[in-house]
């Protein structure tokens, strides 16, 4: 793997598919139903990893790309379910809160200092917290409350279950994402502003 | 392991819904949603329900596979149908479990009657007002495509990796684990950059 100090547009591409691909991996990977009607898979883990990985604006780009191609008939969702009638079901609301959650730990992680994405597992694993607790649990329970007739404090109590799941998933995300920016160490270089305009032209 | 589901669920074939472009059933599909969700009606979920079979039927789809797309839903339709029941009402629940399976076989039946690379070139034209906006429908196609085929490859990797992980007794270990699924999913976007850099795809 030759340094690079600037990644170029197809990489960027092909980065964003890899997580997209990562993400649907990380949904139809065997699940365990703990309770209500959310599969809990390593889905959330891949989601918040793609946006430390590759920071706000990829991030938010991978996992559109995931849901599109989800919605597209790719059996990709979790439990194995695909096509637009999971874009209208209860679970939609997860599903959107996934692309605004990983953008915010993007966003999170790409302005911390070089040292700390390498290093620092608490301040990842905070940012991860943070971002799902915003992000995946609201959309997630409006989700509930607008397509499967619940209450807020019923969605709340639904919603509730994942949590633990969550802070777990979570130190798993900073384990792995300060050990990817060890590994490449430019994964962030260039700020990610508007990839799909601003092509350097080739070296 | 499950690569041979990930092709998609197209059949070919000659129905008026194969010949269809995927525009007007795209369209068609998104009304049929919104009603269905606007209109809280026992009765009207239970009609959809019967065109939606009746799609199935009709689409050369196959009852087999329509069964097999229900399944996948069934544990959420369960749970919320008995959840509803208990909550609510009989009628609440048959609205929207009967909503849910309906839109599930109707959006099934577009998957079955349309071929990936012509929703594909729909997605493209349908994106192209946006390309003002610094959206490139072409990249969108490609990242679309890109992704389609990293999935069976990632599912690969990830089975590799736990193998791995099993035979050095660390089976438990997320690091073991995931660390090495991450990186090569990495190293691999990475070279499939530098491979469209060197044809020239992708590049302004």
């Amino acid at each position: 793997m030759p340094r690079r100090t600037s990644t170029s547009t197809p990489t960027d591409i092909a980065l964003i598919s890899g997580f997209a691909a990562l993400i649907a991996v990380a949904a139809i990977l065997p699940a365990i139903n703990v309770a209500g009607p959310v599969p809990i898979t390593l889905q959330t883990f891949a989601v918040l990893l793609a946006g430390a990985a590759l920071g706000a604006v990829r991030g938010f780009l991978a996992v559109l790309l995931y849901i599109a191609v989800g919605a597209a008939g790719v059996p990709i969702f979790s439990g194995g379910a695909a096509g637009l009638g999971v874009l209208s079901g209860p679970t939609a609301g997860y599903l959107f809160g996934f692309a605004f959650a990983a953008a915010l730990c993007g966003l999170i992680v790409q302005s911390l200092p070089r040292k700390k994405i390498q290093t620092s597992v608490p301040l990842i694993f905070v940012a991860g917290l943070v971002s799902s607790a915003l992000f995946i649990h609201t959309a997630g329970m409006a989700g509930l409350v607008f397509r499967a007739d619940m209450t807020w404090a019923q969605a709340f109590d639904i919603d509730k279950v994942f949590w633990i799941g969550d802070v777990i998933k979570n130190v798993a995300m900073a384990l792995v994402a300060t050990a990817l920016h060890r590994a490449f160490p430019d994964l962030l270089d260039r700020r990610p502003r508007r990839s799909d305009v601003e092509a350097p032209t080739p070296a | 392991m499950r690569q041979d589901t990930l092709l998609g669920d197209y059949r070919p074939g000659s129905t008026w819904l194969h010949r269809l472009t995927p525009g007007p059933k795209l369209f068609a599909l998104a009304v049929i949603a919104v009603v269905l969700v606007a209109l809280r009606e026992p009765a009207l979920a239970l009609g959809a329900l019967a065109m939606a079979t009746m799609l199935v039927l009709w689409s050369g789809m196959g009852i087999a596979t329509a069964v097999r797309t229900l399944r996948r839903i069934a544990i959420i339709a369960l749970l919320l149908g008995a959840w509803l029941v208990w909550q609510h009402s009989w009628a609440r629940a048959v609205d929207s479990v009967g909503d849910l399976a309906a839109l599930v076989l109707f959006a099934s039946v577009l998957t079955a009657t349309t071929a990936v690379d012509d929703l594909l070139d729909t997605i493209v034209r349908l994106l192209q007002p946006l390309r003002p906006f610094g959206v490139n429908p072409e990249k969108v196609s490609l990242a679309f495509s890109l992704a389609l085929r990293a999935i069976p490859t990632t599912l690969e990797i990830a089975e590799q990796t736990r193998d791995a992980a099993i035979a050095r007794g660390l089976q438990r270990s997320p690091r073991a684990r995931l660390t090495p699924l991450v990186i090569r999913v990495v190293a691999n976007a990475r070279a499939t950059g530098e491979a469209l850099h060197a044809r020239g795809i992708g590049d302004d």
